[in-house]
């Protein structure tokens, strides 16, 4: 029952801001706040594996563009023959059933990338899965640029404009909520013990390596889901927005915001990409002192800006 | 054959480079068990140097276009590389591990450096601004904000990243973003062998490449500081209680590496003259794959690893799709990693509970 009322009430409110939130906040800090959804998503996926699993992956740019360009192409080709198939639908219903498949197929498409990826590498452990994941995300994007049909090195253009405030911030809360749910599950448990002592995981008869690919796999659908909601809104997508320096601004969110927590992941998402539209005024040292300031976040408070502070007490995460 | 031939020399010749920067990123692995991202941006760094020494007019005036002034030039970036290594590790790696004073200080006028530019684009706004953030860096650091000691290598890491964001996006602003042409500092000829033709410009990387590994072998295994880096990259904390400077050896770990860094961007300069402030990313990672190929920590394999790098590299492009060429080496990666994890030269390590 309160379940239900959360989700009833989340979905109003969400509808109401969806009416007026553009026209209230201009376009300009409309596009950050898109941008900041996006990335919560990334970053509470990113944070299941790196921070909760404590399998260290920079690889997370990968699957987002996996699911990216899978959603993007599913509805700028099959378009017209789905669009047929429901045309008893009215138009704007048409437009959620394309993207709400469009996301699924970037979800599952992206989960499998993340099941082909993490089932071999998953048996390395420290720097070496860490960059075998950067090695994998910078294949996906080299084999993006060689396919001509979703634009190669041009750029992929001419998506349908479908996600919006509402299915970004929608996903948001459930990418928060499964996530949540997960940690305080007995999957949870099992993540975090490998994270604390793989050894005595594996002595207390948890197969680390399935409940690691599982980390990895759901982390990756997530991602692929913030892809999918991404290139439906920008419309246009290209290979150099998945460079393995969007893997780093994400471990970077998720390691300024303490690793391991949600709340930790959300609020590096939003302060980092928010800290550096806000440098925008410093010109061209605008990543100079992000750069700084992120080496000495890393120095003075190496447990991140939320540390011990939580939001859902009942969270397991450390 | 001949075409056969020719490209094995450019795949050795492009290998040696990799290599240079490879030993880098094993040495620095071996004592810290960190993978530096910054030293990508140290050959940047390098191939900078070079190109602002040799257009330096005291060098041209002086030296002309002698092999004299190319060792010149070369020597000099090596030194200036391996003097940003050491202030890489003092200020960003080292207050991780033990007390080091003024580490604010130093972020802090950076910080202030770049506000003073911004204010008054002149040099000495630049200066003032340097100036009122060292000082408001000592001022908090004498009330009482030190470092955080942390043992966490994931910490370690971001700092490698954000100095390498650091110095990227600080070389774009310092030399420029546009591309500039490294000067031809020895003449190029074409030399004959045969039906052979080869380019002089790859014999002297390779030729080059091989001194100064000659150098580092002699370096690391018939003096004492090398004996101390071994000892260091075996087990910091017991040669630490074996009375060795670990602090010290660390320092020159970096210094030594970052010089050859410095070392193999020239020389990647001598073959590819267009440089730019990103120029290191790109090699830097397959650097670090070379590094990984031949068993990270090991200095032979690092060589090894850069060599066959770059003969897989340059065989791709000559006889297949040139587009995949950087999809190469990580290719290599995956299959080396998965195939034999430690490395091509790497010894096996069990956990032990």
């Amino acid at each position: 029952m309160k379940k239900w009322l959360f989700w009833f009430s989340a979905i109003v409110v969400l509808a109401a801001m969806q009416a007026g939130v553009r026209d209230v906040i201009g376009p300009y800090y409309f596009q950050i706040l898109i941008l900041v959804g996006i990335n919560i998503i990334l970053a509470v996926s990113l944070n299941l594996i790196n921070g909760v699993t404590g399998q260290f992956s920079i690889g997370h740019a990968g699957f987002y563009a996996v699911g990216a360009y899978t959603s993007a192409s599913l509805v700028y080709y099959g378009q017209t023959s789905i669009r047929a198939a429901i045309s008893f639908l009215p138009h704007m219903a048409q437009d959620v059933v394309l993207l709400l498949l469009g996301l699924l197929a970037g979800a599952i498409a992206a989960g499998i990338a993340g099941l082909a990826v993490g089932i071999p590498s998953l048996r390395l452990r420290g720097d070496y899965l860490a960059i075998v994941t950067l090695g994998f995300g910078e294949i996906i994007r080299v084999l993006i640029l060689n396919i001509d049909a979703i634009g190669a090195s041009r750029g992929f253009s001419g998506i349908p404009l479908l996600s919006n405030f509402f299915w970004v911030y929608f996903f948001v809360l459930v990418t928060v909520v499964v996530v949540h749910n997960l940690v305080d599950s007995s999957y949870g448990r099992a993540f975090i013990s490998i994270r604390d002592d793989e050894i005595a995981a594996e002595a207390m008869g948890i197969d680390t390596t399935r409940f690691k690919v599982m980390a990895f796999v759901i982390s990756s659908m997530f991602a692929g889901i913030a892809g999918g909601l991404f290139g439906h809104f920008e419309m246009n997508l290209h290979p150099n927005s998945f460079l393995f320096t969007t893997s780093f601004y994400l471990i970077i969110m998720i390691v300024v915001g303490g690793l391991g927590s949600i709340e930790g992941a959300i609020l590096g998402a939003i302060l980092v990409t928010v800290v550096l539209e806000a440098f925008r005024g410093f010109g061209p040292f605008r990543l100079v002192n992000f750069a700084v300031l992120l080496v000495l976040i890393m120095l003075y408070r190496p447990q991140g800006l939320a540390g011990n502070w939580r939001l859902f007490r009942k969270a397991g995460a450390r | 054959m001949n075409t056969f031939l020719q490209q094995v020399i450019n795949g050795i010749s492009q290998g040696s480079a990799y290599a240079l920067i490879a030993l880098g990123y094993t040495m620095v692995y071996g004592v810290l068990r960190l993978i530096n991202f910054a030293h990508s941006d140290v050959y940047m760094f390098g191939a900078f140097m070079g190109y602002y020494l040799a257009n330096n007019r005291w060098v041209q005036s002086r030296l002309g276009t002698s092999p004299a002034s190319a060792i010149v030039i070369m020597l000099g970036a090596m030194i200036l590389s391996a003097g940003l290594g050491i202030l890489i590790e003092r200020f960003a790696y080292r207050p991780n591990r033990s007390a080091s004073p003024f580490t604010l200080a130093f972020w802090f006028g950076i910080l202030g450096a770049a506000a003073g530019q911004l204010i008054g684009q002149s040099f000495a706004t630049l200066v003032a601004g340097a100036g009122i953030g060292i000082l408001i860096g000592v001022v908090i650091e004498k009330a009482g904000l030190r470092p955080v000691k942390q043992d966490s290598r994931l910490g370690l890491l971001i700092i490698a990243i954000g100095v390498s964001l650091f110095l990227e996006n600080g070389g774009q602003q310092v030399f420029g973003a546009d591309p500039k042409f490294f000067p031809e500092i020895i003449p190029t000829t074409l030399m004959n062998f045969g039906s052979l033709k080869v380019d002089s410009q790859k014999l002297i990387v390779l030729g080059v490449a091989v001194v100064l590994m000659v150098l580092l072998n002699l370096l690391v295994h018939y003096t004492k500081t090398g004996k101390a880096m071994r000892a260091v990259s075996h087990n910091l904390d017991a040669a630490k209680l074996m009375g060795i400077n670990t602090d010290r050896i660390i320092a020159v770990t970096f210094a030594v590496g970052s010089a050859l860094a410095g070392a193999g961007g020239i020389l990647v300069a001598l073959l590819y003259p267009r440089i730019d402030p990103l120029m290191g990313v790109t090699p830097g990672l397959k650097a670090f794959v070379a590094a990984v190929l031949g068993g990270i920590g090991n200095i032979t394999g690092a060589m090894i690893g850069g060599l066959i790098l770059g003969l897989a590299e340059v065989m791709a492009v000559g006889y297949g799709e040139s587009t995949y060429r950087d999809a190469i080496a990580f290719i290599i990666l995956v299959l080396i990693l998965l195939l034999k994890p430690d490395g091509i030269m790497g010894k096996g390590s069990t956990e032990k509970v």
